[in-house]
């Protein structure tokens, strides 16, 4: 049992810190713009695609480098001459834009590499087990995933409340205004952040593809579970998103990892149904199965009780 | 204003004339050619954009190589007519294959191919059954190709519906017999997605299992939501703490690449048997992490192919389209069937077609004589265990250099079960 539970939180951890990366970008865009961007989770498909070509030429660690810098160039771009003409127009134009930008970027991928699954692969000198425990090995790779992840969100943190920059950042959030008139360019300080977001979104793309297959559905996988996490953690909250992100990491996990359900629920209460019962998928529900759904129920029971996140700031 | 007023009625009236002449021009060119007779119109109904739509693009590209190649470049059939392929995008979904249904029978289309997902044969078959009893003079026959719900043949069983795969339980009883001959296999886990088809390889495979070899432990039995796990390792941790020797899974696509990437990464060295893991990407995402380790229960379309004429079929094919693959063998049996039955009856009424492919006995390019059995519309032929390998691979998939190799032959005859289907034949 030990075993079960060492290893589902090690795989909690890394599917937690990747979709950190994924909601540091999406809950930092939000709080900048007040815009849920919907392409999200396409600018993560793009950063796989882009390390897949340039892996194919220069092998893994280009890639790595180069397709985050190219999405993030890409998405400021996006910024900036798509979503601030838009922008004049409201938010339910700017939802509707980066809504429409999701299923042109889904389309312009299978037309350019395919609909096919792509071997895109990690590199060589980490194929090794990092450690063997209970005769289960734990890829190296995966160890760097928690490496990088962890990294980014010690960046982040510093970048946006240590430095000068970050204080910018901060303060063109709430007043964005009295920034301009400071004499700071908030229009650029925006370009920035949406193309740091998107970059970030990028590089989960790059580190994710070799382990959770590089093909044109892997955007819509992981699209609504990030907007799940930023809402969970609050709207615009850092920290929060990470708490999220771990928690619907490792929830999924240890769900998949238990083995109870409804059966064993109803015999702790004495109660039995006949198999032919109408309801019987229902009493014969095991939590591994209904696992990948556990976030949502989650979510629900946040809205319900916590209406602005876990760390989010109600806004009045 | 009025100046712009009569531009515009200028304009309109110069298009007008404009479509017009080409009208006329297409129109004397029509009556030019209009001597050679008219195509025979085949539907293609399968997803073509969207997630799913590597594998129908492959089918179409089949499909079509299948017309070219073995019927229109000899001059056609019937006396000289040609096949014309026309692709519908149901997007592998049940209410789009209902309008693509409208759509074809609009341009009256009587013979429709699909394959993909048994939900979407479902629709269909219920939808064709439906509008065959409404529009008697124009029915529409259903050439499945590839969808394994043992239903389709069974209570759902239908005239106008022919089945050129074999179904779920055939193939599972083939691959039991071949983990029960395997005395290494002490303890099985089976996981798959969770809906009608996983759950009969699931059902089946379990119970075929303890009747052909009691002592084999059932170590799991796990199902996952379709295409929503984002990584499988939770899952494999599963597998790996069970200690099962083996592997059973019916997942396709995505699900299947993460889940074989998965137990190959936690270094789990046990055999894998699945339905669907080759082809469209997913042989070259395996590559040498999967050699000899996945296995594939499925018709024909393995190394060795075993004549000439199979093999010359094959390199046309790649010469033609050089980044797909012939993964399916069916597609061109059943198109030869189709046309069989129309040469044998010169015609192509659905009706007419429907009656001469009962019964119908066919050689393939293989050599083989495949069935196609008149009480459930069920065909009859060779399936195979086969495993991914590198080794005597004289056609790879993927072009990756990797490819199946036949392991284990269960001939035509010995993949015969029992149906429940109860035909309802239309009168005539």
């Amino acid at each position: 049992m030990l075993e079960v539970f060492v290893f589902a939180t090690l795989n909690g951890l890394v599917t937690g810190l990747l979709l950190f990366m994924l909601a540091s970008g999406l809950t930092l865009i939000f709080s900048m713009m007040g815009v849920l961007n919907f392409a999200h989770a396409s600018f993560y498909m793009l950063g796989a695609y882009f390390a897949y070509s340039i892996s194919l030429k220069t092998g893994f660690w280009a890639g790595l480098i180069l397709a985050p810098l190219l999405v993030g160039v890409l998405g400021a771009m996006v910024e900036r001459y798509g979503l601030r003409r838009v922008h004049q127009s409201g938010h339910v134009a700017e939802l509707v834009f980066t809504f429409g930008l999701a299923f042109l970027i889904d389309e312009a991928v299978q037309f350019f590499w395919g609909a096919d699954t792509k071997n895109y692969r990690s590199p060589e000198i980490l194929d090794f087990p990092l450690f063997t425990m209970f005769g289960q090995e734990f890829p190296a790779y995966r160890g760097f995933m928690i490496g990088i992840s962890v990294l980014i969100f010690i960046g982040l943190y510093y970048v946006l409340t240590r430095s000068r920059v970050g204080i910018i950042i901060q303060a063109a959030i709430t007043h964005p205004n009295t920034v301009a008139n400071l004499g700071h360019n908030v229009p650029l300080i925006f370009m920035g952040v949406f193309g740091v977001g998107t970059a970030l979104a990028g590089l989960a793309g790059v580190i994710a593809g070799p382990v959770l297959t590089t093909f044109p559905g892997m955007a819509l996988v992981l699209g609504s579970i990030v907007f799940v996490i930023v809402v969970i953690g609050g709207l615009g909250s850092l920290p929060g998103a990470l708490i999220a992100s771990l928690l619907v990491g490792l929830l999924q996990s240890y769900a998949i990892a238990s083995d109870v359900g409804m059966p064993e629920l109803l015999e702790l209460l004495g109660i039995s149904f006949d198999r032919n019962h109408p309801l019987n998928d229902l009493w014969t529900l095991s939590l591994p199965q209904i696992a990948p759904i556990l976030p949502y129920l989650l979510l629900v029971l946040v809205l319900i009780f916590r209406p602005a996140g876990l760390l989010g700031k109600r806004e009045e | 204003m009025i100046n712009m007023m009569m531009l515009l009625l200028d304009l309109r009236t110069k298009t007008k004339f404009f479509s017009l002449s080409i009208l006329l021009v297409l129109s004397s060119f029509f009556t030019a050619t209009g001597n050679a007779q008219e195509p025979v119109r085949i539907a293609f109904m399968d997803p073509l954009t969207g997630t799913f739509a590597s594998i129908g693009n492959t089918g179409l590209k089949q499909l079509q190589f299948a017309a070219d190649h073995l019927f229109n470049e000899k001059g056609g059939i019937l006396g000289g007519r040609m096949i014309e392929i026309v692709p519908f995008d149901n997007k592998q979904s049940p209410t789009e294959t209902q309008i693509q249904f409208r759509r074809m029978v609009g341009e009256e289309i009587q013979i429709v191919f699909q394959g993909n997902s048994s939900a979407v044969a479902n629709t269909l078959n219920s939808t064709i059954s439906k509008h065959n009893r409404r529009n008697a003079d124009q029915e529409v026959l259903q050439i499945n190709y590839s969808a394994v719900d043992p239903i389709l043949t069974e209570d759902q069983c239908s005239f106008w519906h022919f089945r050129f795969d074999s179904h779920a339980v055939m193939k599972l009883d083939v691959l039991t017999d071949f983990i029960a001959m395997n005395e290494e296999i002490k303890s099985v886990y089976v996981i798959g997605q969770d809906y009608s088809f996983g759950q009969v390889v699931s059902d089946t495979s379990i119970r075929m299992l303890n009747e052909k070899r009691p002592d084999i432990e059932i170590a799991g039995n796990e199902f996952h939501p379709i295409g929503q796990v984002k990584d499988f390792t939770p899952y494999v941790t599963k597998i790996v703490s069970s200690g099962a020797d083996a592997v059973i899974t019916g997942n396709f696509g995505a699900d299947m690449v993460s889940l074989a990437r998965s137990i190959i990464d936690a270094g789990l060295d046990v055999p894998i048997y699945t339905f669907y893991a080759a082809y469209d990407g997913i042989t070259a995402t395996l590559g040498a992490d999967g050699k000899n380790k996945i296995r594939l229960v499925h018709n024909e379309s393995a190394n060795p192919y075993p004549t000439e004429k199979r093999k010359d079929y094959v390199r046309a094919f790649k010469a033609a389209n050089p980044t797909y693959d012939l993964t399916q063998a069916r597609i061109h049996n059943a198109l030869m069937m189709v046309v069989r039955a129309m040469e044998e009856t010169q015609s192509t009424d659905p009706y007419d077609v429907a009656t001469a492919l009962e019964d119908m006995r066919f050689t393939t390019l293989n050599g083989d004589e495949i069935w196609m059995r008149g009480d459930d519309h069920q065909l009859f032929q060779e399936i195979h265990v086969s495993v991914h390998t590198d080794e005597n691979i004289e056609f790879d998939a993927d072009n990756s250099g990797y490819g199946l190799y036949s392991e284990y032959r269960v001939p035509a005859e010995d993949t015969i079960i029992e149906s429940s289907c109860k035909m309802r034949r239309p009168r005539r």
